[in-house]
């Protein structure tokens, strides 16, 4: 099995191989699901390449495919149509490669393993030696601000904390791209709001590649380098919209006219594309 | 305090006299028939007083009273030595031995057989129905048969009536462990699958302990009906030893003394192993660190 090689953080510039090919491209992507209600049009016709070191947010209506979309580029849907890469290969190679780690919509930690053991599952599968395995249990849960709770069992944790446990868990292998799934749905607005600056601070010093599904606009636009507005039924993409904001966010940023503006086409966007309609 | 300890112990108090008060009722009304009739044919007196004592202490009661029972224990448990024939103690050994021999192999073959079903998805439809069939058909049919055919290759004893407690106590393993082999969420599956995980190392790191919650129920049912595996197998194959045993000659020589004491110590014996189970189901969740 391959190893992953903890990489030095070098600058994008001298990154000549990821010029040649985004992180992830897909290219034409359908996908249509079988129910026993007939066809459900999932994604339909989806375009979208993603470079290096972006965050890039998915957002949109329930039924919109964002989580699906997700779910395709980290090969646990397959696509009916259309070309996906991630690395410059396909979902299925990409994820024996372990090219990325994924965040679900719930912690999905084990309740039998330690806050450390639940970090540390990753590295287990792939084999790594147990010195080296606590030492980057050690160091990415410094990454999360949760030294000291290695031998918490997950309910002992708030839902907050354990989401954390959940984001070390898929950065422990140190994989170049991160795939979040809604990861804060599930929590109240102020520890959202701590989050997103703990995941933004978090992104800006590892320079991860990031996908990140949510449907609040204020959090995509708030952690994102770029927003792509999904529209439902069927999911596709109806607008891409760059948030060139300062690379130094605070909370405060999201009062200021710029913000604002951004968080407007977004919103604009998924009224256009009728995704609200009640 | 004296509040507190009243709570716990009236209520166990209040079932256990009312048990007492049901079973010596009932003694009477059984046994005092035969009294009467030994009365009128020794041609005595007799008065009201004397017949309650009387139906209540008779060698050979239809029912005996539980201080008879107690009685009858005492002499066959504290009063003889364990090694002997007549020590229930020694009876409850044979079979105890058989009992765990047996429980050890059904919950081995429950969890093997679990493990192909969950990873072998023809299994699941061409052998469920023969382990549901299997407990279908009355153990007492089952043990005459295995006995001999196992006593005609040379096996006796022990093995053969280990091997009915276990066809009995594999069954709730199987079907426990099946369930809690399959009860990963599909989100934790996925995890798996985003690592490519290889499927034994799905099997120890996510579908073996999530089991465990469900294999411990499994084996608290498994280890009382492999004591009644063990008590039944002893009835048919005229074994000379083991509560069975006793069970059979008590009622061939009429000695319900004999019956009832052996009853008891069986009752006593599976309460003491569900509870051994519990106990180890308690320290295991506790250690996996799992919420109670």
């Amino acid at each position: 099995m391959h190893a992953p090689v903890a990489r030095p953080q070098e600058p994008a510039t001298t990154d000549d191989g990821a010029a040649q090919h985004p992180v992830i491209g897909v290219d034409g992507v359908s996908l249509t699901f079988e129910t026993a209600d007939g066809p459900v049009r999932a994604l339909l016709d989806v375009d979208l390449a993603i470079d290096r070191h972006e965050f890039v947010s998915l957002i949109g209506p329930s039924g919109c495919g964002k989580t699906t979309l997700l779910r395709v580029i980290a090969d646990l849907e397959q696509p009916t149509a259309g070309v996906v890469t991630v690395e410059g290969v396909p979902p299925a190679e990409a994820r024996r490669a372990r090219a990325y780690g994924y965040v679900f919509q719930s912690p999905a930690l084990y309740p039998w393993r330690s806050v450390a053991a639940n970090v540390a599952l990753p590295l287990e599968i792939m084999g790594l030696p147990t010195a080296e395995r606590q030492e980057r249990v050690a160091r990415n849960l410094d990454l999360v601000n949760l030294t000291g709770f290695e031998r918490k069992f997950p309910w002992q944790l708030s839902g907050g904390m354990q989401q954390r446990v959940s984001i070390a868990r898929a950065l422990s292998f140190d994989p170049d791209l991160l795939l979040m799934d809604e990861p804060f749905g599930a929590l109240d607005e102020i520890v959202r709001d701590r989050l997103n600056l703990q995941l933004h601070d978090l992104w800006h010093r590892t320079k991860k590649t990031v996908v990140f599904v949510t449907h609040s606009i204020p959090e995509a636009v708030f952690l994102s380098t770029r927003v792509v507005v999904m529209s439902a039924r069927p999911g596709r993409i109806h607008d891409v919209v760059t948030c060139d904001l300062p690379a130094e966010r605070t909370l405060d940023l999201r009062e200021t006219p710029e913000f604002l503006a951004i968080a407007r086409r977004v919103r604009d966007g998924l009224e256009a594309s009728h995704a609200y309609e009640a | 305090m004296i509040g507190r300890i009243a709570y716990l112990v009236m209520p166990v108090a209040t079932v256990l006299l009312a048990i007492a008060v049901l079973w010596y009722s009932g003694a009477l009304w059984l046994n005092h028939p035969f009294q009467l009739d030994t009365y009128e044919r020794a041609d005595s007196e007799w008065t009201a007083g004397q017949l309650v004592v009387d139906s209540l202490n008779q060698d050979r009661p239809v029912l005996p009273a539980p201080h008879q029972v107690l009685g009858e224990l005492q002499r066959t448990v504290l009063e003889v030595s364990p090694t002997s024939r007549r020590s229930l103690v020694y009876h409850a050994w044979v079979t105890l031995s058989a009992t765990l021999l047996g429980f050890a192999l059904g919950t081995a073959f429950g969890i093997a057989i679990a493990t192909a079903i969950v990873h072998v998805p023809s299994l699941d439809k061409s052998l469920m129905p023969w382990i549901v069939a299997s407990q279908t058909i009355p153990i007492l049919a089952i043990a005459p048969m295995v006995v001999v055919v196992l006593g005609a290759v040379g096996l006796t004893g022990l093995v053969p009536k280990s091997l009915i407690a276990a066809y009995l106590a594999f069954f709730p393993i199987a079907v426990g462990v099946v369930k809690g082999l399959r009860s990963p969420e599909v989100m934790h599956l996925d995890l798996m699958h985003t690592y490519d995980a290889t499927r034994t190392q799905v099997f120890w790191k996510l579908r073996w302990p999530s089991a465990v919650p469900f294999l411990f129920p499994a084996m608290r049912v498994a280890v009382a009906i492999a004591l009644v595996g063990a008590i039944v197998a002893e009835l048919p194959t005229g074994a000379s030893a083991g509560l069975g045993a006793r069970l059979l000659s008590g009622s061939y020589f009429g000695q319900t003394l004999q019956i009832w004491s052996a009853l008891v110590v069986a009752a006593i014996l599976a309460g003491v192993l569900v509870s051994i189970v519990g106990g180890a189901n308690r320290l295991t969740l506790q250690a996996m660190g799992m919420r109670r």
